[in-house]
């Protein structure tokens, strides 16, 4: 009886393997960073090229570090959200401008809006290699302390914003408070 | 007139390809050992945008970028394990060919010896089953004449 059964046994172990291989995303791969305080930077702002956005702004309160260019096509498809994002004044949205020509990417603002507090600009993508950045957009909720506490990577959707970054970020401002 | 130009053409290809694959600078090394343990670091490293790439394999603008941090750390003076924590510290294990044997990781080194393991045990299991049992004295008398008729049934 077992015998006769052991193929199939074998087989459907084989397909539910196979089909928790399907759901996983190869792509995402767990930052070390997560839980540990942001690399210590200083970088010169895309807007106010004379001014630095450093590790040290992003104290006191909770923050998004949005890692974006203006070459990147999914960013274009999560703008939008950003922007929404960023009129509710739930929290503060910094920028990450990777490996941009500085004119591209002041455009590119103009051309779809600004939901940066600020934005460095890391021209030579030095920042983003410390940050673990290995595909535009990424996304990371800092807290108050400036300690990384998730890390989103590809666009953010609506149902992404709502389901996943939102309930954390008001989790971190709750301790913050 | 017509092959002179396709001629140029592929020139023009073969020029404009080479270009393109030119994208890293030619680095200097102060010794061979150097230059050697720069290609053993970049090829024991996995670029993490096209993922079954090493580091030196990769045309990835990242890993161009990656590669150049080795070589800057490298030509600063740092050894082989500073270099891989460095990378390791930002991209995680991921970026290591050959992960390290730690708690997340035991299944994946473990498993082969598992299977194997696994594997003997059926096939002892397996052998077991096949093993003779003596004949006893009726089963020997049937046995021995088989055993003593030809092909073709006649008694030798």
């Amino acid at each position: 009886m077992l015998q006769k059964l052991a193929p199939l046994l074998i087989f459907i172990v084989l397909v539910v393997f196979l089909g928790i291989g399907l759901t996983l995303d190869p792509r995402e791969i767990p930052s070390p960073l997560i839980n540990k305080p942001m690399p210590v930077f200083s970088l010169l702002q895309l807007k106010e090229s004379d001014k630095t956005l450093s590790s040290t702004d992003f104290l006191n309160e909770v923050s998004l570090f949005n890692v974006w260019a203006s070459w990147c096509v999914a960013c274009r498809s999560e703008h939008p959200v950003l922007l929404d994002l960023s009129r509710t004044g739930v929290v503060n949205i910094y920028g990450l401008n990777y490996k941009d020509k500085r004119e591209e990417a002041l455009r590119w603002l103009d051309y779809y809006g600004d939901p940066y507090t600020k934005s460095a600009h890391d021209l030579n993508g030095k920042l983003g290699i410390d940050f673990g950045v290995y595909g535009v957009p990424e996304t990371f909720i800092i807290d108050h302390k400036g300690i990384i506490r998730y890390k989103h990577i590809g666009p953010i959707t609506e149902d992404i914003l709502k389901n996943k970054l939102l309930p954390i970020i008001e989790q971190l401002k709750a301790v913050g408070l | 007139m017509k092959i002179s130009l396709v001629y140029g053409l592929i020139f023009f290809l073969i020029a404009l390809s080479s270009s393109v694959n030119a994208a890293d600078d030619p680095l200097e090394f102060t010794n061979p050992a150097q230059e050697q343990r720069y290609t053993v670091l970049i090829e024991g490293l996995r670029c993490l945008v096209c993922q079954n790439q090493s580091l030196a394999d990769s045309n990835a603008d990242l890993a161009q970028d990656l590669r150049q941090e080795v070589y800057r750390l490298l030509i600063e003076g740092d050894n082989n394990e500073d270099i891989i924590k460095y990378l390791v510290a930002r991209y995680g294990d991921f970026v290591l060919y050959r992960p390290p044997f730690k708690s997340t990781t035991y299944l994946l080194w473990l498993a082969p010896v598992i299977f194997l393991i696994i594997g003997i045990c059926i096939t002892i299991l397996l052998i077991r089953k096949q093993q003779f049992h003596a004949l006893n004295e009726e089963e020997q008398e049937v046995a021995d004449q088989i055993l003593n008729e030809d092909l073709l049934g006649n008694k030798k």
